[in-house]
């Protein structure tokens, strides 16, 4: 019977994930505030009915109370940060807060189905960000000094990524883990947010070339740091990023083509300089011929996703644990296993949705260095999702980044949030 | 979706400043284009290709199959059941009605995995069963029945093969030289996959047992006079007047210091290139080697395959399929003309599979062009129907058509006149070969027997073969009457 449940509701659970994302667009459409509140409400729903579907599943197959425990506390949280949310701030954007909480969950429930202790710290890191940030729209909407700062983002960034790259101890051969009373983060994910600040404000004042080049070289000075310390995700996302808001800044497609060409022969530059990266690159091209070392991983998370198919294996009844840093780097293969790859595409299009709305709302800007921040977050989002699940689906090399807000990880889970209030908090103080 | 798209371009018509919108908008065509990208590549993963991908040792998934599916059966190219579940107890028996026949090339499955029961794992654990069917199973908790595979192998060819080799160590290998279908796979010692728990202890921690080892593709043996195939080829393919060859055996040759002997010393006096190849002139072969450009020379050889992958035989879907190892020949400008000598008369470090040489007898056959091999001729699910066909393909153009008649010309006269009298008088069909005669070790009297090459049916059918015989001695006396016998239950059956 159990069995049977776990066939019927995964069919459910992907016809629910497609009507989700369906909605995500369809808001865009709805000109009055009363119908998107409708399309809002549903989301809502179905994000519930998922979850709680998603947990039924799970409690089938491993018969713990834990996992119900686990899931009910959960619900009532993502409940509540979207009742308060929407009470405390009348004006924020909700389908900003829908899709960071669908994406939460989707993260909870798959971590939770890999190790429920992950889950657990997940949980707790992610409730522990969600209530610090409910300040920060409130911050960001009366500080009109953040663009005032300008030498204080580029110096603490830089100087923070040097401490990173002297102090840390490699994991996986990247030098960007810090470890301080017995809690490990990753600095360099709060750099990627005080790098868009500090170029934002280089741009907003920028009033000649020099200007141009001076933020230009204080760019190439931070991803020259993180490409020493092996952080090739990193150094890549900083460079895109930079290049879209000096793109947005400079209105002229030349720097963009420029830009992009750069960061071209600077790839092949790594891939001459670097031995882990001709690595990367050998395990993209042949995966199934470096099975044994480097294409181990790649190879692993393709047999994921191979197996799930189109609808997936079930919840709880795939193998995701055969991946090495499932929870982390590889969760979208595990999702993709075990919810089909339907679900998955789903999940991508919910990413790009968020894309799209904050340059939508990067759009309504007048003033150059917001607009310019939602920019810089908006393309610091949208190239990590595409860099890790291009990466775990062999449709790009890997790099090594992890799934914003699904992915296991807590300095990950910390800065996406914040990164979704300061959003929010722009959103909120627009036309101010 | 479109319409967001076009609420986005309403958008960009209205802008008209240099605020930087228009870019903006501009960008998120450019991230939408690349999502889209992504979305339709993960779409034509998880459709064309997840089969292939997950059909591979590696995948740790197979309990989770072997859950809810019963084992599919393994067929010969007549369907014959070769491996088959037993469910008729709560137990599932994996069960082999040939016993030692097919042993290697079939396997087991128990105490690991091999021969096709490993390569073609998941297609066997996979089930095409009607859609209704197997959504009723799932429901009830009932396993599916999984895939059944086809296989190319013939029961007569492999019977034939499997008696000439009788109790002697070796291998044995068939194709079909114009489809590429492989008709026989021997390798002995072998064993039973019904009780191969019971022997597995005895056979793994015994020192230098090669019961397990399926010789045709992965031994790897010195070629011995089978390579003058390569070394006569060259030398035709270097001097168009090959025919005014000449050479008087001494019954030695030698260079620069190296000594070759004839086999037992023989003296086989005034040879042209045909008699040197036919009689297999060890000294005649080491003087026309010394001729030979030594770039050319190797990389006819990697035309021919030697030192490059070998096309593995293939079984529909599968990425990890026979293994066949890689040849090997020492030819590089900083050979000796010690080690040049060796190579060309196939003695010294040179290493090649007996499945190695049956491709390039079959490319022979089949006028310079090697066809892909396959092993498994088709999928079906449990009722017969067809899941996928394996494609009759050619896999490469081995040597051009002239060459071949040149050298399908000289491997006559091996039989007709030279080492391979024995196949002379065969009836129904004709033979081509070269014999060989590869000795392994310093003390010169002992050699592994060899035989390769094809034979043209009357009926038009032409298959290729090699024979190996470890330590078996003469490859004309020992190796050319096991070709025999398959040829000639193939034909004239």
């Amino acid at each position: 019977m159990g069995i049977v449940f776990t066939i019927v509701s995964k069919y459910i659970i992907v016809f629910l994930m497609a009507l989700y994302t369906f909605s995500c667009y369809n808001v865009f459409l709805h000109k009055t505030e009363n119908e998107r509140k409708r399309i809002y409400f549903r989301q809502n729903l179905y994000m519930i009915l998922i979850y709680s579907l998603s947990f039924c599943s799970l409690y089938i197959v491993k018969r713990e109370i834990k996992y119900l425990l686990f899931y009910l506390c959960s619900l009532i949280c993502i409940i509540f940060v979207i009742i308060f949310t929407k009470t405390i701030y009348k004006r924020s954007n909700r389908l900003i807060v829908n899709n960071m909480c669908m994406l939460l969950s989707i993260g909870f429930i798959i971590i939770s189905r890999i190790s429920f202790d992950k889950a657990l710290r997940q949980f707790v890191i992610a409730m522990l960000a969600l209530s610090i940030s409910t300040c920060i729209p409130f911050i960001i909407a009366k500080g009109p000094f953040f663009s005032m700062l300008k030498w204080t983002y580029v110096i603490t960034g830089f100087i923070t990524l040097f401490l990173v790259f002297i102090f840390s101890v490699a994991t996986n051969g990247a030098k960007i883990s810090i470890t301080l009373f017995n809690v490990t983060f990753q600095p360099s994910e709060f750099v990627k947010i005080i790098f868009v600040f500090g170029i934002a404000s280089c741009f907003a004042k920028a009033k000649n070339f020099k200007d141009i080049v001076i933020t230009t070289v204080i760019a190439i000075a931070h991803v020259i740091v993180l490409v020493i310390s092996k952080d090739l995700g990193g150094a890549i996302i900083l460079t895109v990023v930079y290049i879209c808001v000096m793109y947005v800044a400079t209105c002229k497609f030349l720097y963009l083509l420029c830009g992009t060409l750069a960061l071209g022969a600077g790839s092949v530059i790594g891939y001459k300089l670097f031995a882990h990266v001709r690595i990367r690159v050998n395990a993209f091209l042949r995966p199934f011929d470096t099975i044994n070392d480097a294409g181990y991983q790649i190879a692993q998370s393709l047999f994921a996703i191979g197996t799930g198919g189109f609808f997936g294996m079930g919840v709880g009844m795939g193998m995701p644990q055969s991946i090495p840093v499932v929870a982390a780097d590889f969760i979208y293969s595990a999702i993709s296993e075990e919810f089909g790859s339907l679900f998955g595409i789903c999940l991508i299009l919910i990413c790009l949705s968020c894309f799209i709305m904050f340059m939508n709302i990067a759009i309504k800007f007048n003033n150059m260095f917001y607009k310019y921040v939602a920019v810089g977050l908006a393309v610091l989002y949208g190239f990590q999702v595409f860099l890790t699940i291009g990466g775990v689906t062999k449709f790009i090399p890997l790099t090594g980044v992890t799934l914003p807000l699904v992915s296991y990880g807590g300095t990950s889970v910390l800065v996406t949030i914040v990164m979704f209030s300061i959003i929010q908090g722009l959103y909120i103080g627009r036309e101010h | 979706m479109i319409k967001v798209f076009k609420y986005l371009k309403d958008k960009l018509n209205t802008i008209k400043d240099l605020s930087g919108n228009k870019e903006i908008i501009r960008l998120t065509y450019l991230f939408s284009a690349i999502f889209f990208a992504l979305i339709c590549y993960v779409l034509i993963v998880v459709y064309r290709d997840s089969a292939s991908i997950i059909n591979n040792s590696y995948n740790k998934r197979e309990e989770l199959y072997a859950k809810k599916t019963v084992r599919g059966s393994i067929l010969s190219s007549n369907k014959e059941v070769l491996a088959y579940t037993d469910t008729s107890d709560s137990n599932e028996n994996r069960v082999y009605p040939y016993g030692r026949l097919f042993a290697h090339v079939v396997g087991y499955n128990i105490k690991g995995k091999a021969g096709l029961e490993s390569s073609a794992n998941f297609t066997l654990l996979q089930s095409n069963a009607f859609i209704l069917e197997r959504i009723n199973n799932e429901l009830n908790s009932v396993k599916n029945i999984g895939d059944n595979i086809i296989t190319t192998l013939d029961i007569n060819t492999q019977l034939a093969a499997y008696e000439a080799l009788s109790n002697k160590t070796g291998a044995v290998v068939v194709m079909d030289a114009e489809t590429g279908r492989i008709l026989a796979m021997v390798s002995k010692p072998d064993f039973d996959p019904n009780n191969i728990s019971d022997i597995w202890d005895s056979v793994v921690n015994e020192k230098g047992n090669t019961t397990l080892l399926n010789k045709t593709t992965q031994g790897l043996y010195p070629p011995g006079s089978t390579f003058k195939i390569l070394t006569a080829l060259e030398y035709m393919k270097e001097n168009d007047d090959y025919t005014d060859y000449s050479f008087d055996c001494p019954g030695y040759f030698e260079y620069k210091g190296t000594k070759i002997n004839c086999y037992h010393g023989i003296k086989h006096g005034q040879v042209d290139l045909k008699v040197s190849f036919s009689k297999s002139c060890n000294a005649s072969f080491a003087n026309i080697t010394t001729k030979l450009n030594e770039n050319k020379f190797k990389n006819t050889c990697e035309e021919l395959l030697f030192n490059e992958s070998i096309p593995s035989p293939s079984i529909i879907d599968s990425r990890s399929s026979f293994i066949a190892k890689k040849s090997y020949v020492p030819i590089n400008s900083k050979s000796t003309p010690d080690e040049l000598i060796q190579t060309g008369i196939g003695q010294g470090k040179t290493e090649v599979s007996p499945y190695h040489m049956c491709l390039i007898s079959a490319a022979i056959a089949n006028e310079g062009v090697l066809m892909n091999p396959i092993l498994v001729e088709s999928i079906e699910n449990y009722t017969g129907d067809i899941v996928s066909s394996a494609r009759i393909r050619p896999y490469k153009r081995l040597l051009s058509k002239e060459d071949s008649d040149k050298v399908k010309e000289l491997m006559r006269g091996v039989i007709t006149d030279g080492t391979g009298t024995k196949l002379k008088d065969a009836y129904g069909y004709t033979a081509y070969g070269k014999t060989g005669s590869a000795e392994f070790s310093s003390n010169k009297t002992e050699s592994h027997a060899w035989f390769t090459g094809f034979a043209e049916g009357n009926n038009g059918k032409k298959i290729a073969i090699s024979v190996i015989i470890e330590n078996g001695g003469s490859g004309g006396q020992v190796a050319i009457p096991v070709a025999r016998a398959v040829f000639d239950s193939y034909f004239n059956r």
